[in-house]
């Protein structure tokens, strides 16, 4: 049974690539922009999901990272120099920046680090605001090009959609080995019992500062390609609300699950598209799906997938038990 | 012999009150050793002070000879030094074997080694001869939050012998767990010890269990050391049989 | 020196909304580990209930008591019954996360049904200046600051001196106890609801005239009493009136003598200060309660 279940896992996964890969080639301007900033906010959210979701430490400030990540690239790439050593710079001042973070996570927990961080974000905007000489301030950087890849241009829509799946695939596959790697085991291992984890060796310290420094960096990565999407960047996207965005695309797709943030990013960012015919309606509509949804299952839409999964596999390691049990009542 | 253990004058206090009070005692290389005591004389928070997860308030800690106070609970931990707990502390969402896994995997090479290395480096075979040894073959790849209560009891206690460890710290090891299980446990332990010449100091309340399974017992009372012996001479002791029965 | 004297009256009247705020704030989080990321947007809401009820022909008297009824309504009665009470068992984050989706509501709906635009909002202090010690000050300022220093005390003398007020701080401090001794929790919890509402519509009342009614105008008031009652102590009512003030003070003066751009970066270096070397805040005891 687990054989079969395999291969339709598989089956699905390959027809959504697929469907990913080939439903957009006749998508409009629009609808490839919003498609690709999906791919992005997932990267971003995957991040946060890995400090937050398997390490168990809240943060705030998410968007900060991808607002570095964002500026690091318009300014470099504005500049001449390519998108790949500015995805490098980013990358590298994020996992700094992140590893500076995570230290008030070893003094404090809980709605303290979320205000720490919430403190952090709000001062990584006033620096993104204030910095004329280096930032531009409220005026922004514009003109941000968008890179070749391998050779090919990916000035227009599609090519560029393009590009943000295939970062968004290569960042899956890292995350997919990261998690099962024994560090993964070590973060959730960090969340669901600290104590615990020391008493088993487990440095918590070092895991908790790698959690923040890796989980930042994706936001940087999410940021490098963030510029090249909007090719204009000020900022005002970058505010905390950015953050607090972030947070329930991974709570509300599920907190702690590999694919939570692909589906919270894609009710962040596509649900309000498909509202749009309520006109102004549709980001209050949002809300109110969200507390719904938190209300009806707190773990998120694959917590609901999840719980359900288990009572059926319940039900039927009971039905064995039954049927066991009757045999050996009937057998003599 | 050489002492695996040594305890020097180990003072813990919170606020005004002395929970530990000047506790000394030598753990020789594979000896059984019972700490045993009445609710609140202070056992749990020594282990906890000996294993790095209180700071003493005054006192020191040698392992092998080695002064450790101060080192983190993990340092302790790799150097040899593991622990079981009061209450049940395994990772209900992890399979039995990852619990495992996760209990050995700190205990090879660094942390980059842990990332980029080989992606087991061994650590599934030994996972799965714990597994064998205490006899949980049937459920290893079971998620241990839906084992029974005395299940997961004997994977905590399978968890700190995973690196193979100099010395083991078990608190209540036998609580809660019915009386099948707890044989199981005790020849497990037993032979544990005698096989891998592992040390064991273990808090235990149910008597049966400390008296048969441990070479000498230690008894603690008010914080202080009360008495120390053989199972035989510690039952005969008048300040003991005063300690549990005057209260 | 004169001027000092200026900043630190203005500073202290913004203080003293900001510790209604902060108040609340703190009282919920005791009560029922509630973290309402929506509390800037309270205090935004109420301006406009009672705009709403001034458009509809009633004078500004009347609007203002159906609006404080209102609030009492909707961000008491209604704020706990139909998102704090399923959510609760769930847990602190998803609770505050679906805060955070409520604050977002909020503002969508004030300004899909009202306006996108600031409104101008009536004050109840009269305009015009007095002269106090021989300078010239603002009766709005001065006007806010004994309102506000009223409620204050009114609460304190609430909480310290009546019975109803034991049992809710015998609440806040622990429910279980509270209950054994025979506090009728529920309504206790229920009550900080209604008070945090009423601290808000309050808070709105005396602060909109000055920043004008808007529907973002919650963002920057919320965070002002996150970062007021921690920096005071997320666990004592007075620590969160000090931090308020303190708050209040320390944001004029740094517009005054910090660069105008980095003002808003001050606040949020104390509380990051705060929170590494003193969590519990000024006043706050540690916390004891495993959340």
């Amino acid at each position: 049974m687990t054989a079969i279940g395999k291969y339709w896992r598989i089956a699905l996964g390959v027809a959504v690539i697929a469907a990913l890969i080939i439903v957009p080639m006749n998508f409009n301007r629009y609808g490839l922009y919003i498609l690709s900033q999906w791919a992005v906010m997932t990267i971003a959210a995957m991040g946060l999901n890995l400090t937050l979701g398997y390490a168990g430490q809240v943060s705030l400030a998410q968007g900060a990272f991808v607002g570095i990540g964002a500026y690091a690239a318009a300014i470099m790439t504005t500049q001449g120099m390519p998108l790949i050593v500015a995805l490098g710079v980013a990358i590298v001042l994020c996992f700094a920046i992140g590893w500076i973070l995570g230290y008030p996570a070893l003094r404090v927990q809980h709605h303290y680090l979320a205000f720490v961080t919430l403190a952090f974000s709000t001062l990584a905007f006033l620096v993104f605001r204030n910095e004329d000489w280096l930032t531009k301030g409220i005026y922004g950087i514009s003109n941000i090009p968008r890179p070749n890849v391998l050779g090919f241009a990916t000035n227009r829509p599609l090519p560029f959609y393009y590009f943000c799946l295939g970062s968004l695939g290569i960042v899956s596959l890292v995350m997919w080995w990261l998690i099962r790697s024994p560090w993964g085991r070590a973060f959730v291992a960090l969340r669901e019992n600290p104590v615990r984890a020391l008493s088993l060796g487990i440095d918590t310290r070092r895991y908790t500062l790698m959690a923040f420094a890796i989980g930042s960096a994706l936001g940087g990565v999410a940021g490098t390609l963030y510029a090249p999407l909007t090719q204009y960047i000020d900022p005002v996207p970058f505010n905390l609300s950015l953050s607090l965005d972030l947070l329930m695309m991974v709570i509300v797709g599920g907190s702690g699950f590999f694919f939570g943030p692909f589906l919270g990013a894609m009710i962040a960012v596509l649900l309000p598209e498909w509202l749009r015919f309520t006109q102004g309606y549709y980001l209050m509509l949002y809300a109110v799906a969200v507390m719904l949804l938190l209300i009806y299952s707190p773990t998120g839409i694959l917590g609901i997938l999840d719980r359900y999964l288990t009572e059926r596999r319940t039900k039927a390691a009971s039905a064995l038990r039954a049927v066991a049990k009757s045999r050996l009542e009937t057998a003599p | 012999m050489t002492a695996v253990l040594e305890v020097s004058n180990i003072k813990k206090s919170f606020g005004g009150i002395k929970a530990v009070d000047g506790v000394s005692f030598d753990v020789q290389e594979g000896e059984i050793l019972g700490l045993i005591g009445p609710n609140g004389c202070g056992k749990s928070t020594l282990f906890n002070c000996i294993l790095g997860q209180l700071t003493p308030t005054d006192g020191e800690v040698k392992v092998d000879g080695k002064v450790v106070t101060g080192l983190r609970p993990s340092e302790l931990n790799r150097l040899g030094v593991s622990r079981t707990f009061q209450l049940l502390q395994v990772f209900p969402k992890l399979s039995v074997r990852e619990n495992l896994i996760l209990a050995g995997q700190e205990h090879q090479g660094n942390m980059v080694s842990r990332l980029f290395g080989p992606s087991d480096a061994g650590l599934t075979a030994a996972a799965d001869q714990i597994i064998g040894f205490f006899k949980l073959d049937h459920l290893a790849t079971e998620t241990a939050g839906g084992l029974s209560y005395g299940q997961q009891k004997l994977l905590d206690a399978a968890m700190a012998f995973m690196g193979g460890p100099r010395l083991v710290l078990l608190d209540e090891p036998a609580g809660g767990v019915n009386l099948t299980m707890l044989g199981d446990l005790k020849e497990r332990l037993a032979a544990i010890n005698r096989e891998k010449r592992a040390t064991f100091v273990v808090i235990e309340h149910n008597m049966e269990f400390v008296m048969s399974l441990c070479t000498r017992v230690m008894v603690m009372a008010e914080g202080r050391l009360l008495a120390m012996g053989t199972p035989g001479e510690v039952r005969a002791n008048p300040a003991v049989i005063e300690a549990y029965l005057g209260h | 020196m004169s001027n000092l004297l200026d900043l630190l009256v203005a500073g202290l009247a913004t203080g003293a909304i900001y510790a209604l705020v902060a108040v609340g704030f703190t009282l919920l989080w005791q009560t029922s580990q509630t973290i309402n990321f929506a509390q800037g947007e309270f205090v935004m809401l109420p301006a406009f209930l009672m705009l709403a009820v001034m458009h509809a022909g009633a004078p500004f008297w009347l609007a203002i008591i159906l609006g404080i009824l209102l609030s009492l309504l909707l961000l008491g009665l209604g704020f706990k019954l139909l998102l704090v009470d399923p959510m609760l068992r769930h847990g602190v984050l998803p609770l505050a996360i679906a805060t955070m989706a409520l604050a977002i509501g909020m503002k969508e709906a004030v300004k899909q049904f009202f306006s996108a635009e600031a409104s101008p909002f009536p004050s109840i202090v009269p305009a015009g200046d007095v002269w106090v010690l021989g300078r010239v000050v603002s009766l709005q300022s001065l006007g806010v600051l004994a309102l506000a220093i009223a409620v204050v005390i009114g609460l304190t003398a609430l909480l310290n001196r009546t019975s109803i007020g034991h049992q809710m701080q015998a609440t806040a401090q622990n429910p279980t106890v509270a209950r054994i001794i025979g506090v009728p929790v529920e309504r206790m919890i229920l009550l900080t609801f209604l008070i945090n509402a009423f601290l808000v519509a309050l808070a709105s009342l005396l602060i909109t005239p000055i920043y004008l009614a808007k529907f973002s105008s919650g963002e920057v008031l919320g965070q002002a009493a996150f970062i007021a009652a921690i920096v005071g102590g997320f666990n004592q009512v007075r620590g969160a009136i000090a931090g308020g003030l303190l708050i209040g003070v320390v944001d004029n003066l740094a517009a005054a003598y910090v660069s105008t751009q980095y003002r808003a970066a001050v606040p949020l270096i104390l509380l990051i200060v705060i929170i590494l070397f003193r969590p519990q805040g000024l006043l706050g005891r540690p916390e004891e309660r495993t959340v």
